[in-house]
């Protein structure tokens, strides 16, 4: 059997693992962004109860391996009588592991803006949440977008371990296919292009628009 | 805690300061940075303060602007307190909300100009106006080009602050704090951080505000003839204290103490 028909064979599958790989991806994506921002926020807070707490959710989702945590939450939640899904496991826990990296993003970013511009928005007047927003995380933003095109790439890596609580991703079709054919080359090298072409020829590339985009709202075009 | 009943809770009476310091202390761990200080800016003056690094002038300015908390004693602007609150008929330090709004009357510019990188200059100096004042947009950009205008700035008002020089940026600035309408400005060596050929279009503007009325202005700088030039008063600070105060002509040409007389040939020789 050629490469090519083993393609038309069976690529609908690995265009179906996809499909569910990216909705995985944008799903633990925008639950990290939120979590980075609320916790990385809270970490800088004067209220040592929130921030303890912040700090801790950090230590502990970046101190322990994401697949134990992906494990807890689908095998011991339940004798909680906390029952998810496969698929709401699987994005809440890669989406909860990268959210404590982003966290530590957000928070040195949102401390390396100057402290005049800080002075300056105080001497305005301006409140402390519409400092924050209009003035602070805007500039935070453009210094961290770098940063957070690598957390993207490992955050798509990490969906791949969502197969193993039976989410049907890429990774888990690539694994049923070798199983059933024994082409293991075929099967796993198909895989690894996805992803290679997923985080170089998208997320890249969007990273990088994002971050002209960025760069010419701060007059740096 | 210091005992504050002995403070009004606010001035009264016919000729009352549009800024006074009463007894104002600051430290900062063992070193002492002002030390009792006691000064009263009228409506309308224009004040300089010269002296040596260190002395704590940018520590006065800073001070009323509320970036820094006061040691001990109490600010007024136009009469009211501005670093302590009147609660049960006494003086209390001022909670963050007073604050926010007693420090909107007054106005700052900065060694290095601390515009937002993100905005434009038309931006800059509307943000305060729309977030702070509530003005409308349309109102807030009125006010904003027509002080941009007024400083020169107006064909460049859609450029970012990395587009432009550091005099532009300056005079930005001076424009985004005027937005606000202060009652008093406050200016920081706003040229320290200038190269030479620039500095002129921003001590002009500088220079254009004295003629306007309604303006208090408190201002350090080490541009000796320039202080000399538009200071209705120069104070020379020495060691967190007023040495010496006068009006321009007679501290430049008859410096009275004797550290005054050394500062300003110390300053001369370096010219
Ligand atoms: N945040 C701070 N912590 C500790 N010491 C400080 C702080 N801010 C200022 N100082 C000290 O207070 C003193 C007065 O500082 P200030 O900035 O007011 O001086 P200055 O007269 O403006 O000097 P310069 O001409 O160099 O600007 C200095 O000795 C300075 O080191
Ligand atoms: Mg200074």
């Amino acid at each position: 059997m050629s490469y090519i028909s083993f393609l038309s064979e069976h690529g609908s599958r690995f265009i179906d693992g996809a499909l569910i790989t990216g909705v995985q991806f944008f799903c633990s994506l925008a639950l990290a962004a939120v979590i980075a921002h609320v916790f990385g926020l809270v970490m800088l807070s004067s209220n040592t109860v929130v921030k303890s707490f912040a700090i801790a959710y950090v230590e502990f989702f970046r101190g322990t391996s994401l697949l134990v945590q992906l494990f807890w939450l689908f095998y011991v939640l339940p004798l909680f009588g906390i029952t998810l899904n496969n698929f709401l496991t699987g994005f809440l826990a890669v989406g909860l592991n990268l959210g404590a990296y982003g966290a530590e993003l957000v928070r040195g970013a949102i401390l390396s803006v100057p402290r005049g511009q800080w002075e300056a928005s105080y001497a305005l007047s301006l409140s402390p949440a519409k400092r924050m927003r209009r003035i602070i995380i805007p500039q935070a933003i453009a210094t961290m977008l770098p940063a957070w095109g690598n957390l993207a790439i490992e955050l798509l890596k990490s969906t791949a371990l969502v197969g193993l609580i039976a989410v049907p991703d890429l990774m888990f079709q690539a694994r049923e296919l070798n199983n059933s054919t024994y082409l293991s080359t075929w099967t796993f090298g198909t895989a690894l292009i996805i992803y290679y072409v997923s985080a170089r020829f998208l997320i890249t590339p969007c990273m990088r628009r994002l971050e002209k985009i960025m760069a010419r709202r701060m007059g740096r075009a | 805690m210091e005992d504050l009943t002995s403070y009004p809770l606010e001035l009264t009476g016919p000729d009352i300061p549009m800024v006074r310091f009463l007894n104002v202390r600051k430290s900062y761990g063992e070193l002492i940075v002002l030390d009792n200080l006691n000064l009263d800016i009228s409506p309308n003056e224009m004040v300089t303060i010269i002296g040596p690094s260190g002395s704590g002038k940018t520590t006065v300015l800073r001070m009323l602007m509320t970036l820094e908390t006061i040691g001990g004693g109490v600010i007024y602007v136009d009469g009211k307190p501005l670093t302590h609150m009147p609660k049960n008929g006494a003086l209390v330090p001022a909670d963050a909300r007073y604050l926010r709004k007693a420090r909107s009357s007054i106005g700052m510019c900065f060694q290095h100009f601390n515009l937002f990188p993100h905005m434009t200059a038309l931006q800059n100096c509307m943000e305060g106006p729309v977030q702070v004042l509530g003005l409308s947009g349309r109102e807030a950009r009125e006010r904003a080009e027509e002080l941009l205008m007024m400083v020169g700035m107006i064909d460049k008002k859609d450029q970012h602050p990395s587009r432009l020089s550091g005099g532009q940026q300056q005079r930005v600035a001076i424009a985004r704090a005027l937005a606000m309408r202060p009652k008093v400005m406050l200016f920081d060596e706003v040229t320290s951080a200038l190269d030479p050929e620039v500095i002129g279009e921003v001590t002009n503007v500088i220079r254009d505000l004295t003629t306007r009325h309604s303006l208090t202005m408190l201002m350090v700088t080490h541009q000796m003839g320039f202080a000399r030039d538009i200071s209705d008063r120069v104070c020379f600070f020495f060691g967190g204290k007023i040495e010496e105060q006068d009006s321009p002509d007679e501290l430049f040409s008859n410096p009275k103490s004797k550290r005054t007389q050394q500062f300003l040939s110390a300053v001369k020789a370096a010219d």
